[in-house]
């Protein structure tokens, strides 16, 4: 995520050929890294120490980091679930792919409604107080009709996850609208641009940060609801495996889901930074940012 | 582009409030002649602005009409003729785009006008900044330039367009005293350049005198024209007129008629304050 350059804004044309920006190298690592690991390694010295050194009453059921990471690395796990398994990749794989679908479906239908929704008084006054309504009821809510609506526990597992992040990602989109500056849009109409070019040139691009925004939420947001949409019901998935590894009593394996629903999470969120930055190099190169 | 007359007659613009109307501007006659740089001062809330945006077809107005070159732009209960880009506004807060390069910022009118592709936009982009100097920013985006530098691309984005009219909305308001006057030469050496009709709305007395060919003060609200001065200083002008008697002279004239209506806004505010 190195050359930040100014020729990854598709959204405001075609394409910048023959306009080569000056290139940028930004360092990858941060200075904090060390910083950030000395942190990691304190968040785990304390479980080891209240776990396997001290074994506090609170915490004798828990399964320590010494016997997580072992099982987690063995070839031959004693509760069924390592790198080393298939399944293990199986569980992460259903997850991924339920979270993949959902928030691509959550983009492509939040992002033009939140806009629609900016952009259009009239269809704001028709359409915001029934989606404001729906918003608070919370997505656990919405398992029973997600199982009669869909019949699979595929279908509804994704359906709740794409709910939750539908929701960030329409709401920060209409936010984003919002908070351009009125004389940006009346600049652009001053220099002959037409409502689909405001649109497409001024109210897209301009809302892009809070796009953005929306869609690290919504990310978080989709991860949350699948877990709990597998937990209840789920037949692969980490949350199922975190579900159906506690009614077994397979304590570590519950642990290692967990890790492995953190780092996937960070690299999804991670993932959504970078083409942010790609997408808003200009931001980087502003003075102050 | 030759033309750029443009005549307000007896403009006046009503705003309804919950009690009577409110009249922001009234009768309100200018006819600023092709090419001439012509400066409106008046206190804070005299209606400038409301003036500045119906010209710009941002507003409508409630009596009278405005023409530009013997067309109809706007007139009450008739449609305005819309905005731009026959007249671009630069605002008083930078409108570059942040998120396109200061050469596509300059070209972006050409492009949604569709007259030229955007690679053909930049290139006459990148010539009009070599001719103010500015050639070697082009790459940049605004937000690393210095807010004057961002003020005279931004006034060239809209010279690009090759407006009748290019309207300024108190643009250099909020910069520091060096920043200021470099603009107004900027501005000066741009006007010289591309001969354009230009309305420049500003409280600043001796801007509207280093700049303008003539200068109409404004009354308190509502807004009418209490006294266009002519200003007979030769162009090109640079900072050194500005000790010049006559100059001091024509200063003093514009802060007369100023001051009366500043004292005016003051006890009408004063007023509406007790009340």
């Amino acid at each position: 995520m190195s050359a930040l350059s100014s020729e990854t804004i598709p959204l405001t044309a075609p394409s910048s050929a023959g306009i080569s920006p000056k290139p940028r190298r930004r360092r990858v690592l941060s200075p904090a890294l060390p910083l950030a690991l000395l942190g990691l390694g304190l968040f785990v010295g304390c479980w080891y120490l209240t776990v396997d050194v001290l074994a506090l009453p609170r915490f004798r059921g828990i399964p320590g980091p010494t016997e997580v990471i072992r099982e987690w690395v063995s070839p031959d796990p004693a509760y069924g679930t390592s790198i080393f398994t298939l399944s293990y990749y199986a569980h992460i794989w259903a997850s991924v792919r339920r979270v993949a679908i959902a928030f691509t479906a959550a983009l492509f239908t939040g992002i033009p409604l939140g806009l629609l929704l900016g952009w259009s008084s009239r269809f704001r006054q028709y359409a915001f107080p029934v989606f404001e309504l729906i918003r608070p009821i919370p997505i656990l809510a919405w398992v029973p009709l997600a199982m009669l609506m869909f019949h699979t526990r595929e279908g509804s597992v994704i359906f709740l996850t794409y709910m939750a992040a539908f929701y960030a990602v329409t709401l920060n989109t209409l936010l984003g609208v919002h908070s351009i500056d009125q004389n940006l849009i009346r600049a652009a109409r001053c220099l002959g641009a037409g409502p689909t070019t405001v649109l497409r040139t001024v109210v897209i691009p301009g809302s892009l940060p809070y796009i953005f925004t929306g869609l690290q939420i919504g990310m978080g947001v989709a991860w949350f609801s699948l877990v709990a949409g597998e937990m209840i019901a789920g037949q692969f998935g980490l949350g199922y495996l975190i579900n159906a590894s506690y009614t077994t009593t397979r304590y570590p394996t519950i642990v290692i889901a967990m890790i492995t629903l953190g780092l996937v999470g960070f690299a999804s969120s991670a993932l959504i930074r970078f083409v942010g930055s790609r997408l808003m190099a200009y931001r980087a190169r502003s003075i102050g940012s | 582009m030759t033309g750029g007359n443009l005549i307000l007659d007896a403009v006046g613009k009503e705003y309804r409030t919950a009690g009577a109307p409110v009249a922001a501007v009234q009768d309100f006659t200018l006819d600023v002649g092709a090419g001439e740089l012509h400066v409106i001062v008046g206190p804070s809330g005299c209606g400038k602005s409301t003036l500045l945006g119906a010209v710009a077809g941002f507003t409508d107005i409630t009596s009278g009409r405005i023409d530009l070159d013997e067309q109809l732009l706007c007139g009450p209960g008739r449609p305005t003729a819309g905005i731009g880009p026959d007249r671009v506004v630069v605002f008083q807060d930078s409108t570059l785009f942040p998120w396109l390069t200061v050469a596509d910022n300059v070209g972006y009118g050409l492009v949604a006008q569709r007259r030229l592709s955007r690679r053909d936009a930049a290139g006459i982009a990148r010539g009009r900044l070599q001719e103010v100097g500015l050639g070697d920013i082009a790459h940049s985006y605004p937000g690393e330039l210095s807010s004057g530098v961002q003020r005279r691309v931004e006034i060239l984005r809209a010279l690009v367009m090759e407006p009748a009219v290019l309207l300024l909305d108190e643009p250099f308001r909020g910069m520091d005293a060096i920043s200021r006057s470099a603009m107004h030469d900027a501005l000066l050496q741009i006007y010289d350049k591309f001969a354009v009709t230009v309305l420049f709305i500003t409280h600043d007395i001796e801007e509207a005198v280093y700049l303008g060919s003539r200068v109409t003060v404004m009354t308190t609200r509502p807004g009418r024209v209490k006294t266009t001065i002519d200003i007979d200083l030769d162009r090109p002008r640079d900072r050194g007129i500005i000790t010049a008697p006559h100059f001091r002279e024509l200063v003093g004239e514009v802060s007369d008629a100023v001051r009366d209506e500043a004292r005016r806004a003051f006890d009408v505010g004063e007023r509406e304050m007790v009340r």
